[in-house]
């Protein structure tokens, strides 16, 4: 393998990788507050094309973002209510969130399928970009990349330097104890779940205005189940959360070059690989340590009193 | 004002079907709303899907042949949600099930019907199955996630299927389409109008299999001892092995069968409907089984029922779809949007919400 093609490969891996840090931070937001999220997809889904259309009709690609994001918060919020209000199963939510939203994505898309959007382009990093190496793979990328790498650290900073951060980290341990403390954790869930929602949005905002520019269906093909599985892989943690996207990222693009080439395995059996990795991933870190940073009441509904 | 919530002391009784048919037109309420976004008459639109779904002459037997594969489906996933476990890969069983009988039916294609169908039905069971045992592996050897696990073992089992029929067993006078050679007679399901009549349509004798598999499995969970330690096993796996429950083997059990009934469902569509194997049988019955399962409380008469409506429903759509032009999509959406509903209605069968004002409160206290 020539350099130019390993850079051109990493760089790839990064832009693959990018929806998929967004959802998976998401995820970690939503799951620390304790409410587990299986509508990631359709989410993203739904948010993809919510993008599209702003950005199609505006033209402006921040506010195609903006609406991803908000479209995020949206469906988020009928999880939320679902689960917090109505006591309904968070599995049962997700996966009904997953169904409506993939299948409202598909049918309002369809008179647009084939259709071209700005969305971001390239924007290289003055200085940064002429870095050897690095420059070509991290700082020539689009606006959306740049404001993934921010994401982590926010992230991180919210959940263990905040108050805020904290409050949600105790009604995801012990919403009990949170609340005879004096805190609210339902609004603390709610926040989460509304805030991993809009990061959910925007990894799908991402798919359709940077990562191909055109709107068709299926657009999120599963990158919202490989976001759930990396939470678990990351064990609840931001900084996890970006290696598990660029190795999934990485594969991807690999993938991607690979059947571009023209080589002779089957295209089926290429697109298996990402899937076949969220398993083979959550095999080894199941085998290193088992639901080690799990929030200890993940998945468990705040029922009321009396 | 504020509201009271309480747990109900008393089972609701006959308020129940008033909560789920509430649910039920919110759902369709929201359903018809996004027809009018999209530029549809909503109310017109909603008349098509009804007449479709159950006031034409073909609605009935074209919603129980969709209604076969659904009802198998789901009773596979209902097992495993008998003890919380989240299989939610029927889909990958069902696309597995589909290729072990069409391996079956290609190679021994020389057997005679009576041996080579059965033959096709174990190879389904057994394929479809070994495709649920996987998740029910790594959970119970690496406490693996079993939600995640059997999720993507759907889009692996379809992207098998698919490489197998675009690939090695592509028929080679099928002018390029993906699919595979034509099953040999014997290896097709009869339909049920070469005995009863041109009444009984495409009806085919497929449908057997729902009964049979239905009964046993309400005789093994309300007959049986596995079937009464598998609910309790739903308690959770501390309390299960506490009792001294088989809890590995019930997991084990669940997921094998299930995946085997969702592998004998595949069977039955490619050698019923089609003759075949192609991808176009991966329609997302396994999706729909699972919201069929959660509708009806994992009980079998209403997942009965429960199949039969949401496959008059994927009929109706169908019908939109020729009249209207409404995207296929609009299928999903319902299920979606019908089983949220019903999620946050539920919440009414077990609590009871009365207002409470104020002013009265502070007399009584």
């Amino acid at each position: 393998m020539s350099p130019e093609l390993i850079i051109a490969l990493l760089a790839a891996a990064v832009q693959a990788g990018t929806p998929i840090l967004f959802a998976t931070l998401g995820e970690i937001l939503s799951e620390k507050g304790g409410v587990m999220n299986l509508g990631v997809e359709g989410v993203m889904a739904l948010a993809a094309f919510a993008a599209f259309i702003v950005c199609h009709v505006t033209g402006s690609a921040w506010l195609g973002l903006l609406a991803g994001g908000l479209c995020g918060v949206l469906l988020c919020a009928v999880h939320s209510v679902v689960c917090q209000v109505f006591l309904g199963n968070q599995v049962v939510s997700g996966l009904a969130l997953t169904l409506f939203g993939t299948g409202l994505s598909n049918f309002l898309g369809t008179p647009f399928v084939g259709q071209n959007t700005g969305g971001f382009r390239a924007l290289a990093v003055p200085g940064l970009a002429d870095l050897p190496f690095l420059g070509p793979v991290l700082f020539r990328q689009d606006a959306m990349v740049y404001l993934c790498y921010c994401a982590p650290v926010a992230v991180w900073f919210f959940l263990n330097r905040t108050s805020l951060g904290l409050g949600l980290r105790a009604a995801g341990e012990m919403p009990a104890a949170a609340a005879a403390a004096g805190l609210r954790p339902q609004r603390l869930r709610a926040l989460g779940v509304l805030a991993g929602g809009f990061l959910c949005g925007l990894g799908g905002a991402y798919l359709s205005l940077a990562h191909t520019h055109l709107w068709t269906t299926g657009l999120s093909g599963g990158r919202g189940w490989v976001a759930v599985a990396l939470v678990i892989f990351a064990f609840w943690r931001p900084g996890r959360a970006v290696l598990g996207a660029l190795l999934f990222g990485g594969v991807m693009a690999f993938q991607l070059r690979l059947q571009a080439s023209g080589t002779n395995v089957p295209s089926s059996l290429l697109l298996m690989l990402p899937y076949l990795l969220t398993v083979v991933v959550l095999v080894f870190c199941a085998a290193r340590a088992r639901r080690s940073g799990a929030p200890a009441a993940l998945g468990v509904n705040i029922e009321p009193e009396g | 004002m504020t509201l009271i919530v309480r747990k109900r002391e008393e089972p609701i009784g006959w308020g129940a079907p008033v909560i789920y048919l509430g649910a039920l037109a919110v759902a369709l309420a929201l359903c018809a709303g996004l027809l009018a976004l999209y530029g549809k008459p909503a109310l017109g639109g909603m008349a098509v899907l009804f007449r479709g779904a159950f006031g034409q002459p073909h609605s009935l037997l074209d919603g129980l042949l969709k209604a076969i594969p659904i009802f198998l489906c789901s009773i596979g996933v209902a097992l495993s949600f008998r003890m919380q476990i989240w299989n939610i890969g029927a889909e990958g069983q069902f696309a597995l099930g589909a290729v072990g009988a069409t391996w079956a039916a290609l190679t021994f294609s020389g057997l005679p019907g009576p041996l080579l169908l059965p033959l096709m039905l174990c190879c389904a069971f057994l394929l479809g199955g070994a495709w649920g045992l996987i998740p029910a592996a790594l959970r119970l050897r690496l406490g693996v996630n079993e939600v995640i696990t059997s999720l993507m073992l759907n889009y692996i089992g379809v992207l098998v299927l698919e490489y197998l029929v675009f690939g090695p067993w592509k028929d080679p006078a099928s002018f390029g389409f993906p699919m595979t050679a034509e099953f040999p007679p014997g290896g097709q399901i009869g339909r049920l109008s070469a005995f009863f009549g041109p009444a009984f349509g495409k009806l085919h004798w497929g449908l057997l299999a729902c009964p049979l598999v239905g009964a046993a499995y309400a005789v093994f969970l309300s007959r049986t001892r596995l079937g009464f330690e598998l609910t309790a096993c739903g308690e959770g796996e501390r309390v299960a092995r506490y009792a001294a429950m088989p809890y590995a083997m019930l997991v084990a059990l669940v997921l094998g069968v299930g995946g085997g009934v969702a592998g004998m469902a595949g069977c039955i569509e490619a050698s019923a409907t089609l003759g075949r194997l192609q991808p176009t049988i991966m329609v997302g019955y396994g999706y729909t089984a699972i919201t069929v399962a959660w509708l009806a409380r994992l009980k079998p008469w209403p997942i009965a029922f429960t199949a039969y409506l949401l496959a008059a429903l994927r009929v109706g759509v169908e019908v939109m779809q020729l009249e209207l032009q409404i995207p296929a999509a609009f299928a999903p959406i319902l299920e979606g949007a019908i089983l949220l509903c019903v999620l946050a209605a539920q919440f009414f069968l077990g609590y009871s919400v009365r207002l409470r004002d104020p002013a009265r409160a502070g007399a009584e206290s």
